[in-house]
């Protein structure tokens, strides 16, 4: 049997990036669904919307957990995201992995904002 | 292997200013496109969303910080400057997700016809932009 890991690992060719594929549709189908969730709160609340009703969205626990998962999908949908831009425009292998790297570091450092916003609710 | 690999063919005649205006964008293209622009957008304006989510639900006081911003500006931006990038990213996520829907659809049924590429395309495309107007207007006090 073909060895696949370590220096013989695949990383190119048919299949290497079915992970990220799937990644990519499993993420984004929680966001949209995250969009309804939200949208039907704002919805079907009744009367202008000001802070105590928007803040009270997230504040329950069920609420705060989901977008604590929605917050992690966003972040690993946009890495694959930007990682595919990279690849197809950028070619000089140190400066795709600059930008590749300034872009986790981007999404990291944000997802830790969105954190710290929600421990605080 | 019996005979050397023969090299791969290069096309470098393809100058992104000179030529991409000038092709022909089927709608399936430009969805695919935009999909990107605003995928990217989005990841740029990341800092912004977060800004706008911290204020609109740490206090009383920051909520009203996240409202005046939409008229009374935030720092050296004016207030119809902070509506028009919130305009982009209405656009930005309204494409981004109906494009993306019609990815998980054609990956589920694997209806990948030329005709239902151009079909869906435009309808991604129409209702897109009619949210985007109806948002749009609401966002500059229309209605």
């Amino acid at each position: 049997m073909a060895v696949n890991y370590g220096s013989k690992r695949t990383v190119t060719g048919a299949h290497y990036g079915t992970a990220d594929w799937l990644v990519q549709r499993f993420t984004g189908a929680l966001l949209a669904v995250f969009t309804l969730v939200l949208l039907a709160q704002v919805i079907l609340s009744s009367g202008p919307i000001g802070y105590d009703k928007w803040a009270g969205i997230f504040a329950s626990q069920w609420m705060k957990v989901l977008t604590f998962a929605v917050v992690v999908a966003l972040i690993w949908h946009a890495w694959v995201g930007m990682r595919n831009v990279w690849m197809d425009y950028v070619k000089p292998v140190g400066m795709r992995l600059t930008l590749q790297a300034i872009t986790l570091a981007w999404l990291v450092g944000c997802a830790g904002w969105a954190f710290q916003v929600l421990w605080r609710l | 292997m019996s005979e050397a690999a023969k090299p791969r063919p290069e096309f470098r005649n393809i100058n992104a200013l000179r030529d991409l205006p000038s092709y022909r964008w089927p709608l399936a293209a430009l969805v695919s496109g935009a999909h990107r622009l605003s995928g990217v957008l989005m990841a740029l304006l990341l800092p912004f969303i977060l800004w706008l989510f911290d204020k609109s639900v740490s206090s009383e006081i920051s909520f009203g910080q996240f409202t005046s911003a939409f008229t009374a500006g935030l720092g050296i931006f004016p207030g119809w400057f902070i509506k028009l990038v919130t305009l982009v990213l209405i656009w930005a996520y309204l494409h981004h997700l109906l494009a993306g829907l019609r990815h998980l659809y054609m990956d589920m049924s694997h209806n990948t016809t030329k005709d239902f590429g151009r079909q869906s395309a435009a309808g991604v495309l129409v209702v897109s932009l009619v949210l985007l107007v109806i948002l749009g207007a609401k966002l500059f006090g229309l209605y």
